[in-house]
């Protein structure tokens, strides 16, 4: 008996990966690699996904992998891309796969260049909101308020999140869209599209992480679906400059729905959440201006 | 050493997919284990949409959790729309 699916059946990522219990980054390569077929190349910089992706010669992965150092994975790519089109072939997707701290900070330079340059690649940022592989560090990708190793005490990360989509669009690139675990088919048709562009194209994965969140793994796809939900991670994509918003939110929940189930956030005050609600709103009329 | 030029080109040692992790066990991760209830389940497969570790399949009518490998993360507990998967203790062996 076949039973119909929402997403493809055929599976690329194998059981037995060494990822945490419910880590959402896995989900994600999961429904990447259900979009963008087995003619793929990984360029995967330091990030949990070096390790994720097996120990050579074990690979959780059905598709061809390239570690990179930690600054370079565009770069990298970029150069994959060169090398297999230098040999006829067009077809390959050559996919740059990075946590927030190699793309926020560490690898923007080398972003910037293949946004810029429109390098044949796709760019996939899987966003944890900091270091995880390494212990929890915050990276330029961590919400202000929250706790890290480095941002000790009950005030938690000071500084904001830093606005990477919107330096991503600042460079015009073909394409580029946001998606997260909790809206599978969104994330499947996304990479499938994003397969069939040339140029460079961009996804954006808030990718929930229990030890770094500090919550329960049974909750991965409810705080993804949570952070849609309150507004805090829009779903939604740019096509060529034209703006779609991909999952409307009709009734946005309190972002305090999304927050008070993190342990991270457990010393943040009521100013504190509500100057993210705040922000939130302020960012959803500007959304709902380009919508 | 051999000389660039004369790099035979081989192809890569490591054929994608060709060893799976799924070699390695994941199975004794887990503290307790998700049991799925068949006289409730409706055969939705939305365990098996967001299983993390894609250990959960679909080939009969009603989904099958390959216990080798489920970490007992829960999230098919969670996610289960009709509560058909409870999360049961594992006992020591
Ligand atoms: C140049 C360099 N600096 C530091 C490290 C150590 N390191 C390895 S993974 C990692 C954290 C990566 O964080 P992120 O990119 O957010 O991915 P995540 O681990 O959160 O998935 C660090 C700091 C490294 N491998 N190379
Ligand atoms: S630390 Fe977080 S992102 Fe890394 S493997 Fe664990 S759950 Fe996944
Ligand atoms: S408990 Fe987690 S690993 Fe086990 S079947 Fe459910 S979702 Fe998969
Ligand atoms: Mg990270």
């Amino acid at each position: 008996m076949t039973v119909k699916t929402s997403i493809p059946q055929d599976e690329k990522l194998s059981a037995g990966h060494l990822a945490c219990q419910g880590c959402g980054a896995t989900l994600a390569m999961r429904y990447a690699l259900k979009g963008l077929g087995t003619d793929t190349v990984l360029v995967i910089p330091a990030c949990c996904w070096t390790i994720l992706a097996g120990p050579a010669p074990l690979m959780s992965v059905g598709v061809n992998v390239v570690h990179s150092p930690f600054a370079c994975a565009a770069a990298t790519a970029t150069g994959v891309s060169h090398g297999l089109r230098a040999r006829g072939n067009e077809k390959t997707a050559v996919v740059a796969w990075a946590g927030d701290g190699g793309t926020f900070d560490i690898g923007i330079q080398a972003l910037s260049g293949a946004a810029d340059r429109d390098e044949d690649i796709i760019y996939v940022c899987y966003d944890n909101e900091a270091y995880m592989n390494t212990g929890i560090q915050r990276s330029g990708g961590t919400p202000a308020g929250a706790w890290t190793m480095t941002t000790p005490g009950a005030a938690g990360a000071e500084r904001p999140k830093k606005d990477l989509d919107a330096i991503i669009e600042a460079h015009h690139p073909r394409y580029m869209a946001t998606a997260t675990p909790a809206y599978p088919e969104d994330m499947v048709r996304k990479f499938k599209k994003a397969r069939d562009i040339k140029g460079f194209r961009f996804i954006h994965i808030l990718s929930p992480c229990p030890p770094g969140w500090k919550y329960e793994s049974d909750e991965t796809v409810m705080l993804s679906r949570l952070a849609v939900q309150t507004g805090m991670f829009p779903i939604y994509e740019v096509e060529e400059g034209r703006f779609k918003l991909n999952v409307p939110v009709a009734k946005r929940k309190p972002v305090a729905e999304f927050l008070r189930r993190q342990g991270r956030f457990r010393t943040m005050g009521e100013p504190e959440v509500a100057a993210i609600q705040a922000r939130v709103d302020a960012a959803w009329d500007a959304l709902n201006k380009r919508a | 050493m051999p000389r660039l030029t004369e790099d035979p080109l081989k192809t890569p040692l490591i054929i994608a997919g060709g060893k799976p992790m799924s070699a390695n066990k994941t199975g004794n991760w887990r503290s307790a284990r998700p049991v799925i209830h068949e006289e409730k389940c409706t055969g939705c497969m939305i365990c098996w949409k967001f299983c993390p570790e894609a250990c959960v399949t679909i080939e009969g009518e009603l989904p099958k959790i390959h216990m080798d490998w489920c970490k007992g993360c829960a999230v098919c507990v969670q996610e289960c729309p009709v509560d058909a998967i409870t999360l049961e203790n594992e006992e020591a062996p």
